[in-house]
């Protein structure tokens, strides 16, 4: 591994995260459709706990679940999906001949995606605090940065591999991404804690990152309803995180790699419209 | 008259193959399940954590069949304005379609249409599963077919026209133009009494509720469907003033203002999507 070839990949991770992130800037369009419009189903879930007259903290849960779907649609719609866009479009082709990791493209997506996301994450979740006037408890703000970096980490790796493993996908990209919008939605507890699932199904769920992080923000945010609601003890779910950052970025090159070979072999890479 | 009918056919036909023959067709039925119910049971659990288990009461049941009646409302929008995001982005065949001798709005709904369809078979195996497991106060002997029938059918075609205008905007905004579906949706969602009543929203929210036509088409449905839930909420929906006739008119008036404001805002957008070159533009970054 040489200088250049460190300095190339970074500045394929750069090139390739730039659009989105300046994709941001250039479309203020999304702020009406990515942050204010999508905040009225959180809303709308807010109010029946209300009517239902539901202690406050689950309207609490509401609002980040909420502001959490923003990684999930991210990692369906602009990371797994990506590489088959991208195929469908010609890119790809142009990814796979230039001199660089793979890696930088996949990670590439992952920075530009994480940046843009989290600013929509973060508007929902100011605004959805300023409306619902919910009461956070920061009393642990380091703890709560490193979950969440530690589930990001862990979301994007997993993103990373999908985005590999949708490669040899035809239309069944949109129709796998779609699938796994309300159903993770409701496997990850997105609007109300997850061991009201009961314990295996809420275990089978944490292979999605997001289901155990989102768990420990809450924990994070609302202390109090940690023995209630809470799923594991929070440095259990830290270290399982951990474990999943690892095993995702490593299932991510490998399966890459497998893929790449895959659909060299079968000829499918710059297949379109299939 | 016979060119539309053969583009309709034709498209709803397209539109047929592009949903369902990605694969198998027992995979497809899985599919066309797993989704819907999965949609509907965050909305069940969300009511088990707070009430821990009952759901044989009239809100439950109120609740329940709002949010399978949603389906249709998330999915007609989001089916018009998919075609001009699918086409136009992803096969890149918007410019070939709209350029053929044939009309372009008859093209959309034909496409749309078809996703009706498979909207109807997802609501209808969301509610047999509600009835069965949960408890859902639906009794057939008791259903008022007519108001349900007829509800059900403006509804879907205020929908489909209102569908349209979204349709036009998409031509104008870039890839996350898609959220529009979710936002306008989600409108309808909080202020149309699909999952609560509106009488629980602010004064100043229950009296925008009440200029949108999903909130009358979701209480008609309603009444059709569940007239002993509706009878025992009484007044606490807040449209118990008005009588089902009331509730069709509104229906019909509905859906011929839309069906002019929509022409008007699709046919704007049009005009400017082709002035500016955005027929073809693709934002997949």
């Amino acid at each position: 591994m040489t200088e250049t070839w460190l300095l190339r990949n970074l500045r394929a991770v750069k090139g390739r995260a730039y659009p989105r992130v300046i994709g941001s800037s250039r479309e203020p369009s999304w702020v009406i459709f990515d942050v204010l419009l999508p905040l009225l189903t959180v809303a709308a879930y807010a109010y029946i706990y209300k009517f239902m007259k539901a202690p406050e903290e689950f309207v609490g849960f509401v609002i980040l679940g909420g502001a959490m779907t923003a990684f999930w649609l991210n990692i369906l719609w602009s990371m797994a999906s990506q590489l088959y866009w991208e195929k469908e479009i010609g890119n790809l082709s142009l990814y796979l001949m230039a001199p660089i990791s793979r890696m930088s493209i996949l990670a590439g997506m992952a920075v530009g995606g994480l940046f843009e996301t989290t600013l929509r994450a973060v508007s929902t979740l100011v605004i959805g605090i300023a409306v619902f006037g919910i009461a956070l408890s920061l009393s642990n703000p380091v703890m709560l940065i490193i979950v969440f970096i530690v589930t990001m980490v862990a979301l994007y790796g997993m993103g990373m591999m999908f985005a590999s493993l949708y490669l040899l996908f035809g239309r069944e990209a949109y129709h796998m991404s779609s699938l796994m919008t309300e159903p993770i939605y409701l496997a990850s507890g997105f609007y109300f804690p997850v061991k009201a699932l009961g314990f295996w199904a809420a275990a089978g769920a944490s292979i999605i990152p997001i289901t155990l992080g989102l768990d420990a923000l809450r924990q994070l945010f609302y202390p109090s309803t940690r023995s209630e609601y809470g799923f594991l003890p929070m440095g259990t779910e830290l270290l399982v995180l951990s474990i999943l950052c690892v095993l995702f970025i490593l299932l991510s090159k490998l399966s890459l790699d497998y893929m790449e070979k895959l659909g060299k072999t079968s000829g499918r890479l710059t297949l379109r419209w299939q | 008259m016979n060119s539309d009918l053969r583009t309709f056919k034709n498209a709803a036909w397209l539109g047929w193959q592009m949903e369902a023959n990605w694969t198998d067709p027992f995979l497809f039925a899985t599919y066309s399940v797993v989704k819907p119910l999965a949609g509907t049971l965050i909305l069940v659990f969300m009511y088990l954590v707070i009430t821990h288990g009952e759901t044989e009461t009239a809100f439950f049941s109120y609740m329940y069949v709002g949010n399978a009646l949603y389906m249709f409302v998330a999915d007609v929008l989001f089916g018009v304005t998919w075609v001009i995001h699918d086409d136009r982005e992803h096969y890149m065949t918007l410019k070939q379609v709209y350029i053929a001798p044939i009309r372009f709005s008859t093209y959309i709904f034909g496409r749309a249409a078809i996703k009706i369809a498979i909207t109807s078979f997802g609501v209808l195996l969301t509610l047999i599963f509600g009835v069965l497991v949960l408890h859902v106060d639906i009794n057939l002997g008791a259903v008022n077919w007519p108001l349900l029938v007829v509800a059900l059918g403006l509804g879907l075609s205020t929908l489909a026209i209102m569908g349209l205008a979204l349709g036009g905007v998409t031509f104008l905004t870039a890839k996350h133009g898609m959220g529009i579906n979710e936002g306008i949706a989600g409108v309808f969602y909080v202020l149309s009494g699909v999952i609560f009543p509106i009488t629980i929203l602010p004064g100043w929210a229950q009296s925008i509720s009440k200029f949108l036509p999903v909130t009358y088409w979701m209480e008609g449905v309603r009444r059709g469907l569940e007239p002993g839930v509706m009878a025992q909420l009484g007044p606490a929906t807040g449209l118990q003033g008005f009588s089902d006739l009331q509730l069709m008119l509104i229906l019909v008036l509905a859906a011929i203002s839309f069906l002019f404001i929509s022409l008007r805002i699709f046919k704007y957008a049009d005009k400017i999507a082709r002035r500016k070159g955005k027929i073809d533009w693709t934002s997949a970054y």
